[in-house]
């Protein structure tokens, strides 16, 4: 069968199937949800107004038989917090559940004329809305465990938590894991507030009896899908015990400090003396000592990778799940704490709030700066938490992150670009970085643009993180192939092996090729990321940005960073080059 | 010459006395270079991706100088 687009309406309360257009019939992910959004939402609009819409669309080849780790969701919209657009994908059951419905992307628009809130269910026969109101107020862990009551098959679960609901610019969107813990996130650029604004608490996917993703070229799928697998079985990182599933993301702490690249205490430094009490290392040693929770845990059914894990406290009850570098780095590094429980405590408070964790430990860290408690103040910090579930005035602040805290606290360095704060990579320390912070239309986004592989990991060849030579090329390079993987439905991660071995790069595209029945190799990835961006990049300039957007925070530019003690001073127009290409294609 | 060295993640089974981030304090004959010293270490050349001098990388050949803090690091990504 054909995909089909499901709208759903919250305007006047209907759901309709439509055939995919045409112009939409190739895309899947962040393709589609970026060409959705670039035709059908006013650039112009108001984030959280009647115009803007959510859209959620899986990968291509999610939903497949076994296609190793490709359980990711594209959320987009235009973001309450960058203005301009946003995907932000997640983990978790929603991708393959919404793919084996049939369903390429659902959109989410319009607003309820009688001022109520919904949830709605989704399975094989259709689509219903019902009343939420007895939902309002709950945290996701709360509402996950709801759903499952009340629905059979542990369906996939999309939902915001009260931070959502009060439409503030730091709202993430949950997506259930197979423990039904909310932990996975698309997380960035305040989609929650997106999805609030229609009033719609959770969408509960059920993808019993339905028709399952078609695979035009099956032969061909399943040669591509083997030699990826191959590459991630054989790679260091992602293999059985490597580097991501003995210790998560979070192996990068320790690593990322050396090379003098960890934000620390809000921006100020690239070393943090408590590293290692954060890191993946530790992580994985607490849950040997504890015997509790667990690391190389599966994110979504079917991932190989294995690189998420599940966090106990001392007494071995479970606190949170994942813990991840950006993570430990936001409410930890950043704030000056180095007690991974904490970490752990707020990372449990953001997951249930429905908070991007990133976004949130930046916040804390401005409030540390601006006085309202001192770097370190662990027990200061998670207390911040109960403002924001409470809803108080402090707590909206915060919930509305990290400019609009550092308006109201009156600090000047705000670690952001195009209005969203800064992952954990220091761009004065690893030039490649800061030029994707400062170009990719996502603002600040470690994930669209990883360069820290050849930059730091010696991944997909090997460059200096100290010099701009080359930088702009090289970021451009990884935002186009990133902009297809998030295409895809793959993780991310398998780009890490995929870089350092070229069978499993063609592998990759040629599962995408066999679902799709499309002639594409591996050489026309970069043009086909780059027809993504060119979109993305379109829409924010018809939302206003100009090249000036693309530019690091003044502060970078004349406070030395530590331990390196080096500024950025990449001219601007090495960095206009990036994007010059949209309008000479 | 005295120097400083850190094993992370996977590489740190085959220095399994140093806590977490904690250096190994050695001293090395003048001369050597950051592949002896990670023979001398025992570390398998084939799981090391990265050396870091203070911070920057390094090659392999190069040679260490006196007060180096050095990082022999594994496979490494995420995010």
């Amino acid at each position: 069968m054909t995909r089909k687009i499901l709208r759903i309406n919250m305007t006047d309360l209907t759901a309709t199937y439509e055939d995919i257009p045409e112009k939409w019939a190739k895309w899947a992910g962040r393709g589609l949800t970026s060409s959705i959004v670039f035709d059908e939402v006013d650039p112009t609009c108001h984030p959280l107004g009647p115009n803007n819409k959510l859209v959620i669309a899986p990968g291509w080849v999610s939903g497949t038989p076994a296609a190793p780790s490709s359980g990711r969701t594209s959320f987009g919209g235009k973001s309450p917090l960058t203005g301009g657009i946003k995907e932000a994908n997640s983990g978790g059951l929603s991708s393959q559940k919404i793919a084996k419905l049939g369903i390429a992307a659902i959109i989410l628009e319009g607003q309820p004329k009688d001022g109520k809130w919904y949830s709605i269910f989704i399975n094989k026969d259709g689509v219903k809305f019902e009343d939420a109101s007895d939902l309002l107020g709950k945290g996701m862990e709360e509402v996950d465990r709801i759903m499952w009551e009340r629905y059979d098959h542990k369906p996939a679960v999309i939902g915001i938590g009260p931070v959502g609901e009060r439409l503030a610019a730091n709202a993430g969107i949950s997506v259930n894991d197979p423990e039904n813990n909310p932990g996975r996130y698309a997380g960035r650029g305040g989609l929650g507030a997106v999805m609030g604004a229609r009033h719609v608490k959770a969408i509960v996917v059920d993808d019993k009896g339905g028709p399952g993703v078609e695979i035009k070229d099956m032969a061909l799928f399943k040669k591509g899908r083997k030699k990826l697998i191959d590459a991630i079985m054989a790679h260091d990182l992602t293999k059985p015990g490597g580097g991501l599933n003995a210790y998560g993301t979070d192996v990068l702490m320790n690593i990322i400090n050396e090379a003098g690249g960890l934000p620390t205490r809000n921006f100020s430094s690239g070393q943090f003396e408590g590293a290692a009490k954060i890191s993946g290392e530790m992580i994985a040693e607490m849950v040997e000592k504890r015997k509790a929770g667990m690391t190389g845990h599966a994110c979504h059914p079917g991932c190989i990778i294995q690189c998420s894990n599940i966090y106990p406290g001392p007494d071995g009850t479970i606190i949170a799940s994942p813990i991840e570098y950006e993570t430990a780095f936001a409410l930890g590094a950043n704030c000056g704490i180095d007690d991974l429980d904490f970490v752990a405590k707020m990372t449990k408070a953001c997951n249930d709030l429905g908070l991007d964790t990133i976004e949130m430990g930046n916040t804390i860290a401005i409030a540390m700066e601006g006085g309202l408690l001192e770097f370190g103040d662990k027990e200061g910090a998670l207390a911040l938490f109960d403002h924001i579930a409470k809803g108080t005035p402090l707590g909206r602040v915060l919930s509305n992150g990290v400019e609009a805290t550092a308006k109201v606290f009156g600090v000047h360095r705000t670690p952001t670009v195009k209005g969203q704060s800064m992952p954990a990579y220091e761009p004065r320390a690893i030039k490649g970085i800061g030029v994707t912070y400062a170009t990719t239309p996502m603002g600040a986004d470690h994930t669209s643009g990883y360069t820290i592989a050849p930059e730091i990991a010696g991944i997909g060849g090997k460059v200096d993180p100290m010099t701009y030579e080359g930088k702009a090329d090289l970021s451009l390079a990884f935002q186009a192939t990133t902009a297809f993987i998030d295409s895809s439905g793959y993780c991310l991660f398998i780009a890490f092996p995929i870089l350092d071995i070229a069978e499993g790069f063609e592998g990759m595209v040629e599962s995408v090729a066999g679902v799709m029945g499309w002639p594409v190799e591996a050489t026309d990835v970069v043009a086909i990321g780059k027809e993504i961006l060119k979109k993305e990049r379109l829409f924010n300039e018809a939302a206003g940005f100009t090249n000036q957007d693309d530019r690091l925070p003044e502060f970078m530019r004349y406070e030395p960073l530590p331990p390196h003690n080096v500024v950025w001073d990449m001219p601007d127009e090495e960095l206009d080059r990036v994007y010059a290409w949209v309008h000479e294609d | 010459m005295r120097v400083e060295v850190r094993v992370f993640a996977t590489l740190r089974r085959y220095l399994p006395e140093l806590g977490i981030g904690e250096p190994k304090i050695m001293d090395v004959p003048d001369g050597t270079t950051f592949d002896q010293l990670r023979e001398m270490l025992g570390l398998p050349a084939d799981e090391v991706k990265v050396i870091m001098r203070n911070g920057l990388q390094v090659e392999p050949e190069d040679v260490i100088h006196d007060g180096d803090r050095i990082a022999y690091i594994p496979a490494t990504g995420g995010g």
